[in-house]
């Protein structure tokens, strides 16, 4: 039943206490179109029942002030920035209606790529798109919807199509994306289209309360004061001027092909997440620690080779295995412009003690899996160290004479086997025996952590024994 | 729980869902990817958003929008990204909504590189924003800590209804090592101011204009008496062998660990000196230098841009004792050697003759 | 006092209007019409000349201003004390 009593809808506070000065009047200027917005949708918000739940999104422009006026909840955001909040909003809060009330400038120009891709995206929000062709709070310049010919305050001579280009027209934009559920353009000229945007925006916000997805009116709107015509003139100018431009109507409408979409959260208990973070693996087994010959003790160790070597998953061979063992670790792959030139290399701490840097000059253990590696590297390593190279594929032998040195055939070894990738478990197989910095079960037992493909790792396990085996023959 | 070799970035991640954050708005960038990429996998994991934004300034606006409903939010990015952000960490102090934001910091000026630099000291700490505001800021300088901080900038951020940063560098992300994680936080803290689409938040307004110029005074007022306490309350800082030194090195983030080493060589060499890590950036641990200056003989700040944190360390001085400076730049990260040599310097130059 | 409408009436909120003058131009009957006095922040507010409302809401519509005007339809309770 039609009511009887057309009043200040109660969408709006009965005083508007956040307004300084006179709580009882808008800001806008006499014969503006936000208020007949204003009054559509506070209307609607109380006629739909969704007063409770609906936020209102207050941008830059002449509705910062939006907030004033809503007995909703209200949020006040940056310029253009209003639909990436509202996806935001409307995810965390999916029984929220939130509206996005944007103008021209905001929502066109600094924000045009927000409204692309949240309509794209499809959000649960409903946008009220005030096109009045003029930034008006900031002093009537220049909008993407500026008609050709206008003049503003930064167009004095006219909207140029040569140097501003033609005037955009947002919705039908938005409606060659397959995202939007609803998309309309109205008018606020006089009866007749005041009746037709009231319905299209309670077709949007309606649509956003089946979760249908994503719905905006842009509404044209009368700025006498930017546009400098009477508000009794106003509708002739929006007539002559902007509806040959800015066609009126629905330009997208699929709310009946669209399946409605609530989004819903589940609460894990604690175990749960703790599972799902992959933190739920039993306690682990420490191993003791068995160093065999001193002077192998809390090595830093560089591994160097041409990427695809495993020369990082090596180095995460170690790592964890330390870790297991109850050491210090820590491993850093090169990083940065070191990997320029095909040469990738990680570093690996092992140590009783906390470790500071994790990288150091001059490394106690290199292990060298290509010829550019060992030359490169050899300088570096700490006298008294260990240098172990792959000698199947380097042919050249180290120069230094005051380290320990290691040829590890590890690539034929690994052709042996039947996979040549497996060099580098080899090597570190050959490193563990040889020095006793960890027991080779801890590397055994750790290797899943390391190796990525889960069918390699029983080989993977072959190629370490092998390695141990070759050190017992050092 | 268990202890996992992780990388920091991964880290970072697993604490903020332990912490009990809701959502992760991102976007790509070389060195913090990894954040990203681990987001991407647990938050739907366990029934949380995750959303790759449009572009770094949506997803921090995102990341406003769910910080105003009352979610623990993050997002995460680099240098170039990082900048593109600070128009939307200006609305979230000015409106005092609790985020946490974290800088993987790689090489700049401009597109730079992607090495590990310390070059946005600057726009972090000081605030890269328009406008008078400061964020919380936390560098760790180990995957532990991109765990443990990550989960106090949460309770920080909420506490003081304030964004918070986690600062650290390409090395710090890009590193594995051991992570005990903690058990999962239970109830948050209470949030009545938030927006939540329901009849008892209805009232509830997040703003951040004041037009008058009184009201927003006040309001700046209020910002500024806030950030006074918490420089009050929230001071971190390590000293090692630091209060004994004549020489006391101070440095952040990897840095930091390097300077350990020369600290823990110099010592077996004889000589006096120590480290001072901030680990929080803002507020900076400014008493602890002035104290520092009853027993040292000088500072020598160690930094991977050409001097941002050492203005602080000079501030805090206060001309009292020399303020040394080394750095490397362009994603060089200093050695340990190059740095025990400038000790050697300084201290060699601080006998009398 | 409220009594109960046979003919509908429109109310302008002297007030709250800002004379833009958008309720005349709406009005199907033509009759509203700007005041030649003024209101306290020196608009001409928009008045019911007092008889010929249909209740028909095109003034209410056009009204930018929330608390401008009222239409009572026929049929609506009326405050009496607001009339005039």
């Amino acid at each position: 039943m039609a009511k009887l009593i057309l009043e200040k809808p109660k969408g709006f506070c009965d005083s508007y206490e956040r307004k300084p000065g006179d709580h009882g009047t808008t800001h806008y200027c006499p014969g503006c179109g936000h208020g007949n917005i204003h009054k559509l949708l506070a209307e609607a918000v109380e006629d739909l029942g969704i007063q409770d739940r609906t936020i209102i999104i207050s941008p830059v422009g002449c509705s910062v002030f939006v907030y004033y006026y809503f007995a909703t909840g209200n949020i006040q955001v940056a310029h253009g920035r209003a639909p990436a909040v509202a996806t935001a909003l409307k995810r965390a809060n999916p029984h929220a209606i939130v509206v996005s009330y944007q103008g021209d400038g905001d929502l066109a120009a600094i924000g045009g790529n927000n409204i692309l891709q949240a309509a794209n995206r499809g959000e649960h929000i409903t946008v009220i798109f005030v096109n009045n062709a003029i930034y008006g709070m900031t002093g009537g310049q220049l909008a993407p919807t500026s008609l050709l010919g206008m003049k503003t305050a930064t167009t004095p001579y006219g909207r140029d199509l040569l140097n501003e280009g033609p005037p955009m027209k947002v919705v039908e934009l938005l409606s060659s994306l397959d995202g939007p559920t609803y998309l309309e353009r109205q008018a606020i000229m006089g009866n007749k289209y005041i009746a037709r945007a009231r319905k299209a925006l309670r077709n949007a916000l309606q649509c956003q309360i089946d979760g249908k997805g994503f719905s905006m009116v842009e509404i044209l709107s009368a700025c006498p004061s930017g546009w400098k015509v009477d508000p009794t003139d106003s509708y002739a100018w929006m007539e002559k001027n902007m509806l040959p431009h800015f066609q009126l109507g629905v330009t997208k409408d699929v709310r009946a092909e669209r399946e409605p979409f609530f989004r819903t959260f589940k609460t894990l208990s604690a175990a749960e997440i703790v599972e799902q973070l992959d933190l739920a693996v039993p306690e682990p087994k420490h191993f003791p620690s068995k160093l065999q010959k001193t002077g192998y003790g809390d090595p830093s160790i560089k591994l160097a080779g041409f990427g695809g070597q495993g020369i990082l998953s090596a180095g995460a061979m170690l790592a964890n295995a330390g870790m297991e063992q109850g050491l210090q670790t820590s491993w850093i792959p090169s990083y940065g412009p070191e990997m320029r030139g095909g040469t990738a290399y990680c570093f690996v701490n092992l140590s009783e003690r906390p470790i500071g840097s994790p990288t150091v000059s001059h490394p106690d253990v290199l292990m060298a899996f290509n010829r550019p590696s060992l030359e490169k590297f050899e300088p570096d390593v700490k006298p008294g160290g260990l240098l172990m190279y792959d000698s199947t594929i380097i042919d050249v032998k180290p120069k230094r004479g005051d380290i320990e040195i290691l040829a590890v055939p590890a690539t034929q070894m690994a052709d042996d086997l039947g996979n040549t990738r497996m060099a580098n478990t080899i090597m570190v197989g050959v490193y563990v025996a040889h020095t006793g910095i960890m027991s080779p079960a801890a590397i055994e037992q750790t290797l899943p952590l390391a190796i990525k493909r889960k069918n390699l790792v029983d080989a993977n396990k072959k190629a370490l024994r092998a390695g141990v085996d070759f050190a017992a023959t050092l | 729980m268990a202890k996992e070799f992780i990388k920091g970035n991964e880290a970072i991640v697993k604490a903020a869902l332990l912490a009990g954050c809701r959502s992760y708005y991102g976007y790509p960038i070389t060195p913090a990817s990894e954040i990203a990429h681990a987001a991407a996998k647990y938050f739907p994991r366990v029934s949380r958003t995750f959303l790759q934004a449009e572009s770094e300034i949506a997803s921090i606006q995102m990341v406003y929008g769910a910080s105003a409903s009352g979610e623990r939010t993050m997002t995460a990015s680099s240098g170039p990204g990082i900048s593109l952000k600070q128009e939307g960490l200006s609305y979230l102090a000015g409106s005092e909504l609790p985020c946490v934001v974290v800088n993987i910091m790689r090489g700049g000026p401009g597109l730079g590189n992607i090495s590990p630099a310390q070059g946005d000291y600057n726009q972090i700490v000081k605030g890269g924003g328009h406008g008078d505001y400061k964020v919380i800021v936390l560098a760790p300088n180990g995957a532990q800590e991109m765990c443990d901080l990550t989960m106090l900038a949460f309770d920080l951020a909420d506490k003081w209804r304030n964004p918070v940063i986690l600062l650290a560098d390409g090395f710090i992300g890009q590193m594995m090592e051991p992570v005990e994680f903690p058990a999962p936080v239970g109830d948050l803290p209470a949030k009545p101011w938030a927006l939540t689409g329901e009849k008892i938040s209805r009232n509830n307004l997040i703003n951040s204009i004041y037009l008058d110029n009184d009201e927003l005074e006040a309001h700046v007022g209020h910002l500024a008496e806030k950030y006074a306490r918490i420089t009050e309350a929230e001071v971190r800082f390590e000293a090692y062998h630091a209060d004994d030194a004549e020489l006391v090195l101070v440095g952040y983030g990897i840095v930091s660990r390097i300077i350990r080493t020369v600290v823990d060589q110099a010592r077996e060499a004889g000589l006096k000196v120590g480290l001072l890590r901030p680990i929080t950036l803002f507020p900076f641990p400014t008493r602890k230098i002035g104290e520092l200056c009853e027993s040292a003989a000088g500072f020598l700040a160690v930094e991977m841009s050409t001097g941002q944190m050492v203005d602080d360390v000079r501030l805090a001085v206060n001309g009292r004792l020399p303020v040394h400076f080394f750095s490397r730049t362009g994603g060089n990260v200093p050695t340990v050697e190059e740095i025990f040599d400038v000790v050697r310097q300084h201290l060699s130059a601080a006998q009398p003759v | 006092m409220s009594r109960i409408l046979e003919e509908a009436i429109t109310v302008v909120s002297a007030e709250h209007c800002k004379g833009c003058g958008l309720c005349v131009q709406a009005c199907p009957q033509a009759v509203l019409a700007l005041m030649s006095s003024f209101n306290s922040k020196g608009y001409h507010p928009a008045h019911y000349v007092g008889e010929g409302c249909t209740g028909c809401g095109m003034c209410f519509y056009a009204c930018p201003e929330p608390a401008a005007i009222t239409v009572y339809k026929k049929g609506a309770e009326y405050p009496d004390q607001e009339g005039r």
